[in-house]
């Protein structure tokens, strides 16, 4: 039950400065009151984009140059807090595809991941050049491989990291791991017995 | 008799390497371990969608007497009036109650008495167990490890993959001993302590670690403290933070709903006692911390790990280093507080006690104790939130909800409440609030300019009498002298 493998995706970019960027930063928590997903890309950042009138209030994410963007530049420690899964998927309804940071936090990291999302880690000084090469020329390529470990903008190549583990599932088409884990369930019902728990 | 025991490994084992090897179903093609959990909490928030993916796939709920449900992030704590004011809450509780309806999940419905925040529910049903794996779609999972059990946040698709397969896959943590030696100074509790680490730690200290809280400090806490500082390991980037089990764990757990009875209640403890850590076991990192550094702590800032003790002044952005200062310039803006104030003295507009973090009966019983006699700041609003309807009907028990009554908080039903304002607790505009809660995100209490500041239980009483952050001990006669 293999999905297709991600190696590799480029787009746009949009830098979203700061470090912590906490998940009720990037989805409030009043927009996960719904039973779906479908409609968080509105949600997306909102209380940093809009005013309490609902104007813009001019984030990086709406300057006109970066609609359409599908990378995120960010600081360390990006998605840190709350679990909600809502963070990554309202960041992949509304276009990303990947996100470029100093480190991740764990929860985001691993509920990105099971979306097919590529988080990788650059390092502060090429991450800052970067970010103002994306800033002056909006219309950069960057591109996110991470069979390579690179990230490649604007005639440069940068060295990024990303967790073994969620590299070797991105590559091999089992970022999704639920199709694995239903294969391994009479080892599941084993190991229930070896604990002492009665068959479920 | 125990199932840690087993195995020919000879050398000294760690909580979390015996409660991974005997829980590790198999390896998988990433390198991740398939991973098996024995209790799966959910609530009304971050589940439906899970339903929802497993019926696309066509599965059904492997395990479901391993699922418990109730309901906290959404319900309301000013009334219980069905349906609810507010009709994407009222949806998503029904979701719920339809989902464990149709898949046999044990649900505490807010009719059934044990309804309550879903980290309180747990252990008050003696469903949280020392040595076993607990998961919920929530990251304060981690107050769980209080009883010795490898607790920790999932995000939906992983609450899908525990209902259709009772696992779910993750690579094993890195570990690190967190000792707090010694006494104690008067005022200071359970908060301060982990206030305090994730200042000294950093919010992203714990990243790739699992926590595990020891020393003389931490084993003389009551489970309750224990909870309270577990809960917060995640504010420190520590997906799950445990204390070893002992008998304060055993004491704890002994009689309740969920609890082995009989001989299996002395087998379970034989196993329990087992899972501690050994003496000599192998630490990725160790941090020891000396109980009388610990002051009564606040936040001043946007994230958990900006905080200063009560009698300190917040930071300057020029008496920072250069890649700290856009930080502080950001939360001293958002705070509108001035860089090289006191935070002593800053006027509030909102008392909030309640939370996961904090809403316990220990909590209730020794902030009424100072509380008596007391009134609330005119122009404060004040609301206490039990955390569970348990610990609610404990206080109306023992009168202590006429404590809070009479100074004028207004006493509510259990929920999350204004921790995350999903429900109609919420900021409005800039307001700023002293709170027992966990999170002081921009945004985080309701409104996008509101305002938070944490801080333990009995000093968000000093706040809402004085109207102003305050130092408990300057405020209440015997704060100073217990503890």
């Amino acid at each position: 039950m293999a999905l297709p493998p991600v190696k590799a995706t480029s787009g746009t970019a949009v830098v979203i400065p700061g470090n912590d960027i906490d998940t009720d930063r990037i989805i409030p928590a009043r927009f996960l009151k719904a039973i779906t997903f479908d409609d968080l890309a509105a949600g997306l950042f909102h209380d940093e984009r809009f005013d309490e009138a609902g104007n813009s209030k001019g984030h990086p994410l709406d300057a006109p140059a970066s609609q359409g963007a599908s990378v995120v530049i960010s600081g360390d420690n990006f998605g840190c807090g709350s679990s909600r899964e809502h963070a990554p998927q309202a960041l992949k309804r509304a276009g990303f595809d990947a996100v470029i940071a100093g480190s991740f936090a764990e929860i985001f990291f691993g509920n990105a991941t099971t979306l097919g999302m590529l988080c990788v880690s650059m390092a502060g000084p090429d991450r800052r050049e970067l970010a103002e090469l994306v800033r002056s020329q909006p219309d950069t390529k960057v591109e996110v491989d991470i069979e390579k470990l690179e990230v490649r903008a604007g005639g440069r190549t940068y060295a990024v990291q990303t967790r073994a583990t969620a590299r070797e599932a991105l590559l091999t088409g089992y970022w999704d791991p639920i199709g694995e884990l239903l294969e391994g369930l009479p080892e599941v019902r084993a190991t229930a017995a070896a604990l002492g728990h009665s068959a479920g | 008799m125990s199932q840690y025991r087993t195995g020919t490994e000879d050398r000294p084992r760690s909580l979390l390497d015996k409660v991974w090897a005997s829980h590790r179903v198999r390896g998988l093609r990433s390198g991740q371990d398939q991973l098996f959990i024995d209790t799966h909490l959910i609530h009304e928030v971050t589940s439906p969608q899970a339903f929802d993916m497993l019926a696309d796939l066509g599965l059904e709920v492997a395990m479901p007497e391993r699922t418990f449900g109730t309901v906290d992030h959404i319900v309301p704590t000013h009334t219980r009036v069905e349906p609810y004011d507010d009709p994407l809450a009222d949806a998503m509780i029904k979701a719920l109650r339809r989902n464990v309806a149709a898949n046999d999940i044990t649900f505490f419905d807010v009719g059934s008495g044990r309804q309550g925040i879903v980290h309180m529910v747990g252990p008050e049903q003696g469903i949280t167990q020392p040595g076993t794996t607990i998961v919920c779609g929530d990251s304060h999972t981690s107050t769980h490890g209080a009883f010795g059990a490898i607790a920790f946040g999932i995000g939906t698709s992983q609450v899908r993959d525990v209902l259709a397969t009772q696992t779910i896959a993750l690579s094993k943590p890195k570990l690190r001993r967190i000792e707090v030696n010694g006494r104690l100074q008067a005022g200071v509790y359970a908060k301060d302590i982990i206030l305090h680490i994730i200042r000294t730690l950093g919010v992203n200290g714990g990243i790739g670690y699992a926590y595990e809280y020891a020393g003389s400090t931490i084993e003389a806490l009551s489970m309750e403290e224990r909870m309270t500082i577990c809960n917060m390991s995640i504010e420190g980037g520590a997906r799950c933070g445990y204390v070893n089990p002992d008998q304060t764990t055993f004491d704890y757990l002994e009689g309740r709903p969920y609890s082995p009875t009989g001989e299996a209640w002395q087998q379970a403890v034989q196993s329990w006692r087992s899972v501690a850590s050994d003496p000599g076991c192998h630490y990725d990192d160790v941090v020891v911390i000396d109980a009388a550094d610990v002051p009564p702590t606040v936040t001043w800032g946007i994230n958990p790990g900006q905080a200063i003790a009560i009698h300190e002044r917040v930071p300057s952005v020029e008496g920072a280093a250069e890649p700290e200062r856009s930080a502080i310039a950001e939360a001293l803006a958002h705070m509108q507080l001035e860089g090289g104030s006191e935070i002593r003295g800053t006027k509030i507009d909102v008392a909030f006690f309640g939370s996961c973090t904090n809403a316990r009966l220990s909590d209730f019983i020794e902030v009424a104790r100072v509380l008596a006699g007391r009134r609330v700041a005119e122009g404060v609003k004040a609301i206490a939130v039990p955390g569970s309807q348990i610990v609610k009907s404990e206080c109306e028990r023992l009168g202590i909800d006429r404590v809070f009554k009479e100074a004028g908080f207004e006493w509510r039903d259990a929920g999350c409440s204004m921790c995350l304002a999903m429900n109609p607790d919420k900021l409005e505009g800039d307001q700023l609030c002293a709170s027992s809660s966990n999170r002081n995100f921009k945004g985080r209490q309701g409104s996008p300019t509101g305002r938070t500041v944490l801080m333990s239980p009995v000093m968000v009483a000093a706040a809402a009498v004085t109207g102003e952050i305050a130092d408990a001990r300057d405020v209440f006669r015997g704060v100073g002298a217990v503890a």
